[in-house]
């Protein structure tokens, strides 16, 4: 008996099921076995039985969810057997630090599930690997041609020349506190700013986690060990976006509100949120990676998990791809 | 071009009304003649280059980007200008050019017809950034939205350069972009202009509106709020003028009225169309409908003229024959207006009547009586009140009728514009035709944007994503559950809608997040309130 081509796989609402294994992959509820592609909490959750992950994502887990219990490390690259004849490979995705591409094989057929991803570089985390599959399902955050993120340098420099030529500021950057903010203090290192950045306490602990990981992000404070208000003139705090508008904020000596977003390349969406300093840094692919990545590993067929993916169907469609959106539940796209 | 698109770009992330203000002030100081005059005009409202339409920018776009991802892209973003600015296809071998000037983008502009404008856009949206098309686009099509209004940036250029704002008024409408002579004086290289015979603007006086409380009619006088637009006519130097409320002119829409003033005059009142909806058949006005017709049009057909003849019903009178009367008292101007009466054409002018009452709370019988017509209410005018600009407290004050009420139930959502984007803040609602619990259906009654606060906007968007049944395009179907509390002016019979009903200025008065939708009320009992 054979059974019909990749029925071993199959998008529900609450995430992607690999029936004869009966795993899931960035299960949006609590299952018996579930495969993380990475920290982020709308991919991953506490409450599993067993939890598959790379080394760095189950720190992240055990840092947010004290996931301990049952979490099955799997490096980059390694083929792991979840059973059932299907081999699941971990490969790197560019998004966070630990963040993966899940390569799964079973018959004969390869399937590979993006999670987040990005082709930019990113001194935080190991790159994107372009790895061949029948079956490619995507991400699609920024799947809308309008966005276009540019190189972080342009952005970051931004931030510097603003802080340069108001010298008595003190520039309160949003960005999330996975990722994001250690890819934009590295990046702030990497342009030679060297001073103190000073932190919410909600990003003290994942600074630490990456730092043990190696990746150095040089003097870092906490903003309520400050000596004072004024101590932070002329300095870049950063905080996650839920704390730039919060009474936190008012600690800070007239803060100029910055916030590193893909979504700042839309003006409402900075107006919105009250950001007067937009950057667009974002660790998400743009519309140019996810359609550059798809022709590149060139699978039989792309499926889309969410964020805008009519418009990726589309671009599909107009180049004789196949493609189906899945309509996942769970995933939210508006922290990047 | 690049110091103007860095401008619109800063000035689009501040919300600071001074940090506006000193953004708007330096860049006056600081660009050379003659962009920055043009820049001003542009913040002003004070240009317009007819070839260009967001039809055309629409067009340009649809010949490089497929329709699917250009309707996707514009839904998401908000903004035609922007999402045009962010999608057009840069030249891959761009050789670097002398940098655009804004002047030179003002002159290619003005010189654009409707057939020259794609090739001539397209040409200069190759040697701009995402920055420099977006301002390009705005300033091209007119609508700015950056957050500044006329008075904001007239007010930076005061600002700038150190002089009052009241004399920047007072020239401000005699001048032409690029202001030069503006720029001059200010800058205190030329001598005040004289203006006596040049037909200006005035701001205008406002009111308050009545909360609660009540005011003695001995010293108030009441009068309709009459549902037209407010507009001023000026006459001097031979020269008629018709401003609207934020002082724009748009004399060119109603010719009838430039040629009606025999003499040199500054008047207060209400355009309107000749029609029977407002203050009965004889002399009467028509509902603000037809007045729409001719808002906003530049060249008008005789057709027209003859079919929505445009009158104006006085209120005030500023200045008469050269003699200033703002200083005198309301009760002294009014009789000077009624005696102006016979020496004004009584085809286009008549006199706003006085609601004369016994007391304040026969005023409010009055006033409640009045939902024949379109009339939104009372104006309440201290009898002693100067005329002074903007709205002064206890002088005069707008005594609004209580809105009418009723409850719907939220059918459709669809993505808001501009600052609402991506938040589904356009709801559409119905009525049930029939009992709801009798398999009784819901109409689509009406269409609401405002009347709740941020906090409640994210809850309906919320709301919206939560109980989408279906998808079309921009547009969610809801679940039928959710009641609105729905204020209205008044409801008219209109064949455009399936109920057969059109509301005047729906809005959310409250979201009945406990209500059943099934006890929302009738179509019906909304039809009952017509009172055509």
């Amino acid at each position: 008996m054979t059974a019909a081509p990749f029925s071993w796989i199959r998008p529900e609402r609450h995430g992607i099921h690999i029936l004869p294994a009966d795993a899931w992959v960035d299960p949006a509820r609590p299952v018996p076995r579930a495969l993380v592609t990475h920290g982020h909490a709308d991919h991953a959750r506490g409450g599993h039985g067993q939890t598959i992950a790379t080394p760095a994502t189950l720190a992240i887990m055990a840092l947010r969810y004290q996931t301990r219990a049952g979490a099955v490390a799997a490096e980059y690259g390694e083929a792991v057997s979840i059973g059932a004849g299907v081999t699941a490979t971990f490969l790197p995705a560019g998004h966070v630090l630990g963040s993966a591409q899940i390569l799964l094989e079973h018959a004969g057929e390869r399937v590979i599930i993006t999670g987040d991803y990005k082709r930019a570089p990113d001194p935080t985390c190991a790159p994107f690997e372009v790895t061949p599959c029948d079956i490619f399902i995507t991400e699609a955050t920024f799947g809308l041609p309008v966005f276009a993120h540019p190189p972080i340098q342009g952005e970051i420099a931004k931030l510097l020349n603003y802080l340069d030529n108001e010298p008595e500021s003190c520039v309160l950057v949003g960005a999330y506190a996975l990722g994001k903010a250690q890819r934009v203090i590295a990046e702030l290192r990497a342009s030679g700013h060297h001073d103190t950045i000073w932190l919410h306490g909600a990003m003290e602990a994942m600074c630490r986690l990456y730092e043990e990981h190696g990746v150095a992000l040089g003097d870092l404070r906490l903003v309520s060990d400050a000596p004072s208000k004024e101590a932070l003139r002329g300095h870049i705090v950063i905080a996650p976006p839920s704390a730039l508008h919060d009474r936190w904020s008012r600690r800070l000596p007239d803060p100029v509100t910055a916030m590193a977003s893909g979504w700042m390349r839309v003006r409402a969406r900075a107006r919105q949120r009250g950001v007067e300093l937009p950057l667009v840094i974002s660790d998400h692919a743009d519309w140019n990676e996810l359609t550059a990545t798809i022709a590149e590993v060139n699978p039989q067929e792309t499926w889309i998990t969410h964020g805008r993916e009519e418009a990726l169907l589309r671009w599909c469609q107009l180049n004789q791809r196949r493609a189906r959106a899945l309509a996942l539940v769970g995933y939210e796209d508006e922290d990047d | 071009m690049e110091q103007f698109a860095a401008l619109l770009d800063a000035l689009a992330f501040t919300t600071s009304r001074n940090r506006k203000l000193a953004l708007i002030a330096d860049y006056l100081r600081h660009a050379p003649d003659p962009d920055r005059g043009w820049a001003l005009a542009g913040l002003t409202g004070g240009l317009d280059f007819p070839a260009v339409k967001a039809s055309t920018i629409r067009k340009l776009m649809s010949e490089r980007v497929d329709p699917v991802l250009w309707a996707l892209s514009r839904d998401f973003v908000g903004d035609t200008a922007e999402t045009a600015s962010l999608l057009w296809p840069e030249p891959e071998d761009r050789v670097p050019q002398e940098a655009l000037s804004l002047a030179q983008v003002v002159a290619t502009l003005a010189a654009l017809t409707r057939a020259t404008a794609p090739q001539e856009l397209a040409a200069l949206f190759d040697r701009l950034d995402a920055r420099g098309r977006f301002a390009l686009i705005k300033l091209a099509t007119g609508a700015m939205r950056v957050g500044v209004s006329a008075r904001l940036a007239k007010t930076a250029f005061a600002q700038a350069f150190g002089v009052a704002l009241e004399a920047v008024e007072e020239y401000w409408h005699a001048l032409a972009p690029p202001y030069a002579a503006l720029f001059d004086w200010a800058r205190g290289a030329a001598p005040a202009l004289d203006l006596a015979h040049v037909p200006r603007f005035r701001p205008f006086m406002l009111a308050h509106p009545l909360e609660q409380g009540e005011v003695d009619l001995a010293d108030y006088a009441a009068e309709w709020k009459w549902d037209g637009i407010r507009v001023q006519l000026v006459r001097a130097g031979g020269q008629t003028r018709v401003y609207s409320r934020s002082g724009d002119d748009i004399s060119l829409s109603f010719p009838e009225l430039r040629d009606g003033l025999p003499f040199d005059v500054v008047l207060d009142g209400e355009l309107l169309v000749r029609g029977s909806a407002q203050g009965g058949a004889a002399g009467g006005a028509a509902h603000f409908n037809a007045l729409q017709q001719r808002l906003g049009r530049k060249r008008v057909s005789a057709r027209m003229l003859r079919e929505y003849p445009a009158f104006v019903r006085l209120y005030d009178v500023l200045l008469l024959e050269g003699e200033d009367l703002r200083e005198a008292p309301w009760k002294s101007r009014r009789a000077t207006l009624e005696a102006l009466m016979p020496r004004l054409p009584a085809s286009r002018f008549d006199l706003s009547m006085l609601v004369e009452a016994e007391n304040f709370a026969a005023l409010a019988a009055i006033r409640d009586a009045a939902r024949d017509a379109a009339i939104e209410g009372l104006m309440l005018k201290h009898r002693m009140s100067p005329y002074v600009a903007g709205r002064k407290a206890g002088l005069w004050f707008k005594w609004k009728r209580d809105p009418l009420l009723i409850d719907c139930v939220l059918m459709y959502a669809q993505r808001g514009s501009g600052k609402r984007s991506s938040f589904y803040s356009d709801y559409t609602f119905g009525c049930w035709a029939g009992d709801p619990d009798a398999g009784g259906e819901l109409l689509p009654v009406g269409k609401a944007y405002s009347g709740f606060t941020d906090t409640e906007l994210q809850q309906l968007d919320r709301f919206v994503r939560q109980h989408t049944l279906n998808r079309f395009g921009p547009v969610r179907e809801v679940e039928r559950k959710l009641v609105f509390e729905i204020a209205f002016d008044s409801v008219h019979a209109s064949k455009r809608h399936k109920s057969g009903l059109a509301m005047r200025f729906p809005r959310i008065h409250r979201i009945r997040w406990d209500k059943p939708a099934h006890e929302a009320d009738r179509v019906d009992a909304l039809r009952a309130l017509i009172k055509d």
